[in-house]
């Protein structure tokens, strides 16, 4: 009788037999809304007590568009070096055999697992003048911690994994026949992986490039060791909100992190975008 | 996956290209990880075995260490809770607005850790209306540690929740609709039938969860108030050790840490090799 009643059910409507779905869906739409989306609203309702003059001064101080610039600035750079050397590392490591291949692949996820603070603290002393690789900077005045290119250099770190991680599985599942058809027609290597190659990996490594951006945004914990946090300087963002929050000057505080929010949020939906084009054009090819 | 000693000749590169190439991704990786990571030891055993342990044993390491664990112990439960809820609910059903709830989960990871930690002060600060409420009564939220959990819980959200999903959607639901139908209360298939089965993208989940709760720092900064050897984690325990120039100390408790993320590398990969080799 039971399997007759599961094959009825199973007829009308093929999932909800399963017990459990008014207890599951209720309590993530609970925890969801009293953790996140309550919280997360504070932002907006103290933000429309602002008025248009009072926001417009918070933004347009040259201590904020300051802090913005070098915000976005250094997290398109180091993105855009992560794009380039993500698939590189992608690359070796999904195409070519070496010695200790494995642990290095294991170490990639390593500022996914890295506490920040952790990150910022080793990165400022690798590279300071005295530091085992800012020592052979310093000579050629290249000096890293304390200044912008230590933000940079801290938001390469914290991005890396992104791309590499975003690209290796789609070079896994190449197939080999299309890069030998392509070379038995007469094709060097150079124009197979310009012409073949790229386009096939261009929107994972663009996904990738976006998720490390996005994720330098608001990156705070291994800025700050690195930086020299000095306004107008090597402040970044996340920085000068929390110096606001400080002196409690929440009004200002909140004012940016309105753009910020809007900023990340944009970005999360055009990562979306990314992976669903990613998907169609796998799929199609 | 694809081995070069299977690949055909046509379809790889020359060997010495083969080579410049592995070589600048050797170097890339040494400056940007193998360095840094080595640094926090030889940094942290700079004047040698004793003053490190010495180090560790400062009241308000220690102290530290004991609230880092206290944030996780209580964040990573109550987010594998959600992530059981979320996973089951998403992958075992279809409803209206599951792509919207799917966004609304991840949504913590857009938001930086700055403004994951603001948004408690603004709605549990003294300042705001909540915040006047629970002042009048006594109960203290931020600048103190619940509010420090409160920080690390929202921004480990969508950990488990997002490594159990696939595993549940790729396991479908018939083998829970046959111990249904043989008989098994709900609660029975769950234990029994659904639990094994995603047993280790929970434990994945769980790991990356547990890294992140240990390891937060903007969002722990913002709500700790930092009281030396009462709020301070372990994290801002290597920042407040870094600003008073105790490099020893500061590189001793970031070794803590920069272990706990190793053991998190190893039973990922762990989990990871499992996985592939259940395939």
């Amino acid at each position: 009788m039971a399997v007759s009643l599961a094959s009825q059910t199973r007829a009308l409507s093929p999932r909800r037999i399963l017990p459990g779905f008014g207890l599951s869906l209720g309590y993530t739409v609970f925890y969801l809304c009293l953790l996140v989306l309550i919280p997360l609203s504070t932002v907006f309702i103290k933000a429309a007590t602002l008025s248009y003059t009072q926001f417009w001064a918070i933004i347009s101080d040259p201590r904020t568009i300051a802090a913005f610039k070098l915000t976005f600035g250094a997290s398109a750079l180091a993105a855009i070096v992560n794009a380039f050397f993500g698939l590189l590392v992608a690359w070796t490591l999904t195409r070519y055999t070496f010695p200790g291949r494995r642990i290095i692949d294991g170490l990639v996820d390593l500022p996914f697992a890295l506490p920040t603070a952790v990150a910022g603290i080793c990165l400022s002393a690798v590279y300071a003048d005295n530091g085992w690789i800012g020592r052979f900077l310093a000579p050629h005045h290249i000096h890293v911690a304390y200044t912008q290119t230590g933000v940079f250099v801290a938001l390469v770190f914290i991005g890396l994994p992104f791309v590499v991680r975003t690209v290796q599985p789609v070079l896994q599942d190449l197939e080999t026949d299309v890069e030998e058809a392509a070379a038995s027609l007469g094709a060097t290597r150079a124009q197979i992986f310009a012409r073949v190659l790229l386009p096939t990996l261009f929107p994972a490594v663009l996904t990738g490039f976006t998720l490390a951006f996005a994720r330098a945004l608001g990156e705070y914990g291994s800025v700050i060791f690195i930086s020299n946090n000095i306004p107008l300087q090597g402040e970044i963002v996340p920085k000068l909100i929390m110096d606001k929050l400080d002196q409690f000057d929440y009004a200002g505080a909140t004012a940016i992190a309105v753009v910020m929010l809007l900023a990340s949020f944009a970005l999360l939906l055009l990562i979306n975008l990314l992976q669903w084009w990613s998907r169609k054009r796998l799929g199609m090819g | 996956m694809a081995d070069t000693a299977t690949r055909p000749r046509l379809a790889t590169e020359s060997l010495p290209v083969r080579i410049f190439l592995i070589g600048v991704t050797l170097i890339f990786l040494a400056l940007f990880l193998g360095l840094p990571l080595a640094s926090v030891f030889a940094e942290a055993f700079a004047s040698g075995r004793g003053p490190y342990f010495e180090a560790l044993k400062d009241p308000y390491t220690i102290s530290a260490i004991k609230l880092t664990l206290l944030t996780a112990a209580v964040s990573v439960p109550l987010n594998v809770l959600f992530g059981l809820a979320a996973a089951w609910a998403i992958a075992k059903f279809d409803f209206w607005g599951k792509n919207l709830l799917l966004t609304l989960i991840d949504l913590p990871f857009a938001v930086s850790p700055v403004i994951a930690g603001m948004i408690f002060v603004l709605l549990l600060g003294k300042f705001s209306p909540l915040g006047g409420w629970l002042d009048a009564h006594q109960i203290k939220i931020i600048f103190a540690v619940p509010g420090i959990i409160l920080a690390t819980t929202f921004v480990t959200f969508p950990f488990v929740a997002r490594e159990l999903l696939p595993v549940m959607q790729a396991q479908g639901v018939e083998e829970e609709q046959a111990a249904l139908v043989l008989g098994a209360t709900g609660w029975q298939s769950f234990w029994r039938v659904t639990l094994p089965n995603i047993k280790w993208g929970l434990l994945y989940g769980v790991i990356l969860c547990n890294a992140r709760a240990m390891g937060e720092f903007g969002a722990v900064s913002v709500v700790s108030g930092k009281i030396l050897g009462q709020t301070n984690t372990l994290p801002l325990q290597v920042e407040a050790l870094n600003d008073d120039y105790n490099f020893v100390g500061a590189f001793a408790a970031a070794s803590l840490l920069a272990m706990l993320g190793l053991v998190t590398l190893v039973i990922k990969s762990f989990v990871e090799w499992r996985t592939a080799r259940n395939e």
